[in-house]
């Protein structure tokens, strides 16, 4: 009786240590929901990371080459390109995007369509001196690029999901996760690609 | 004297402010460093800490206690450099504070209010004063000139380390962003505002070692806990709470990285 009521609980002890284990949350995330409230817009559920998000994460300097193309392969495959073809919109419009900071933050209005705040980290027009120096100068990207199809594409993929092409960018994927919208991304790629917008004067 | 001091001040407030809102953001760093040379040593936060002093010593709360007993890391009562040590390990707690949440503390048991009274309305706004931006100004005054010298000895701040240094690098948010999207870099900017890298030793130092702040562009004292609710929003994460364990976590995360660094604050800031 004795030995069978043993052979029973050694499972399910086993069963259990192994449950404990999947479950156990990273502490620091654990403190995180603990220390955050949702407030407007802003839910707890921005803390919780996405696969490429908790990757980036671990490798905050270098990412190893490998993984890097696991990363971009994996956010290759969403990329979405318009079911119309239609890569250029306005560049004039364009302009006000890239210039534009609001947007999902709890102090936005959610109504209020968010902008891309490509100033922020980017030389654009020449004009424009108020520029921030987290990415690259765009300054006459078509003209330095050529305007070909193949860069107008390559545009278009970068601003929705630059992960694809670059792991871990510090770039927000704009397209990927709903901060603007195609109609907007089309003017923001004008802006890049229109050989009439300042950006290639 | 006193009186003559504040007139000064509030005179230079007003001349703060005015090519704040014309000019560009250079020229009015340039602004602000002729009229902090011209301040000498006065700054509008003098007006927080004397607030803060006042509030420290008069008895307030159901027990009608003063705050003069409060241990800030230094024993009770002891003010002076008590910054300098936070956030820290308290054993009447069996916690890891900082200077906020052990404020908050010292309200709870020796003033007897309750936890959310406390904590209610931290940061000054339009038309609101807050004590705990004062009682902060009053209290960082009385480290100023002294180094920072903040110890992971006990296991739980080694924990807390640990857990805000990660949190510094969770990326996350519609965004992706994190502490270090902005803050990993030398040399980087957004627009025109120089982002410090807090992960290298000197200008994390120079960064924490200046909160908390006279903001001049909103006219407030701002504590650090303001300046990591505010970044936080930045990031696009949802609000972080007052005095949470999370706020105390990246604060050692920081405070610690600025060690060796000479404390200067309150400071006064765009
Ligand atoms: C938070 C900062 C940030 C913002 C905001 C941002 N970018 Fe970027 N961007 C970067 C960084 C960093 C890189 C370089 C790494 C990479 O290629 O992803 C980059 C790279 C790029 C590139 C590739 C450049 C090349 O030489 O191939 C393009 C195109 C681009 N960004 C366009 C934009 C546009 C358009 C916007 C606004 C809708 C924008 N970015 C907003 C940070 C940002
Ligand atoms: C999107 C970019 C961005 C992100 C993300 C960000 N910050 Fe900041 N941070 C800024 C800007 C811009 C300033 C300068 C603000 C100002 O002067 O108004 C700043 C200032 C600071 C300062 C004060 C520096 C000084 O010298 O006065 C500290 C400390 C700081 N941030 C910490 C953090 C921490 C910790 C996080 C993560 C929770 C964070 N920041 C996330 C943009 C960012």
């Amino acid at each position: 009786m004795k030995k069978l009521a043993f052979l029973v609980a050694l499972p399910l002890a086993f069963i259990g240590a192994a449950h404990a284990q999947a479950k156990k949350e990273d502490p620091a995330l654990a403190v995180m929901k603990a220390s955050f409230k949702e407030r407007g817009q802003a839910k707890l559920d921005r803390l919780i990371q996405d696969p490429t998000m908790a990757t980036c994460s671990k490798y905050p300097q270098a990412v190893p080459a490998n993984i890097r193309k696991q990363v971009e392969s994996a956010e290759m495959k969403n990329v979405k390109f318009p079911a119309d073809g239609k890569l250029l919109g306005d560049w004039k419009l364009g302009e006000r995007i890239a210039q534009t900071g609001v947007g999902k933050q709890f102090s936005d209005d959610p109504a209020t369509p968010s902008g891309g705040n490509c100033y922020a980290c980017h030389q654009l027009a020449k004009a424009e001196i108020s520029y921030g120096t987290i990415g690259p100068s765009l300054y006459n990207f078509g003209k330095l690029r050529g305007y070909t199809d193949e860069i107008r594409k390559y545009a278009w993929g970068k601003v929705w999901n630059p992960q694809a092409y670059s792991a871990c960018s510090n770039m927000p994927r704009f397209g990927h996760n709903s901060i603007l919208t195609e109609e907007q991304i089309r003017h923001v790629v004008a802006l890049l690609m229109d050989p009439e917008s300042p950006v290639n004067k | 004297m006193l009186k003559t001091r504040i007139f000064a001040i509030a005179t230079v407030m007003t001349m703060l402010t005015a090519p704040f809102v014309a000019s560009a953001q250079q020229d009015t760093i340039k602004e602000i460093e002729k009229y902090r040379a011209a301040l000498g040593d006065g700054n509008p936060a003098e007006l927080w800490e004397m607030r803060g002093e006042d509030l420290w010593k008069q008895k307030r709360g159901p027990k009608k206690a003063s705050l003069e007993q409060c241990d800030l890391g230094k024993g009770p009562g002891v003010v002076k450099g008590a910054y300098t040590v936070l956030p820290k390990y308290f054993e009447d707690t069996d916690k890891v504070e900082d200077l906020e949440s052990r404020l908050v503390t010292c309200m709870v048991m020796l003033q007897g209010f309750t936890y959310a009274q406390a904590t209610k309305d931290p940061f000054g706004g339009p038309g609101k004063k807050a004590d705990m931006e004062a009682l902060v100004a009053y209290v960082t005054a009385a480290s100023r000139g002294m180094k920072m010298n903040v110890g992971l000895s006990h296991p739980q701040e080694k924990a807390m380390y640990d857990i805000g240094k990660k949190m510094f690098f969770h990326r996350g948010g519609p965004h992706d962003f994190s502490c270090a999207t902005c803050h990993a870099a030398d040399n980087i900017r957004i627009r025109l505002q120089d982002l410090p890298n807090l992960t290298k030793q000197e200008a994390a130092q120079r960064a924490y070692t200046a909160w908390p702040a006279y903001r001049v562009s909103q006219g407030e004292l701002r504590s650090f806990q303001w300046r990591l609710f505010d970044c936080f929003r930045q990031q696009r994460f949802p609000e972080l709470e007052f005095a949470s364990k999370g706020s105390v976590a990246l604060t050692l995360y920081l405070a610690r990285n600025s060690n060796g660094g000479t404390f200067n604050a309150p400071s006064i800031k765009r």
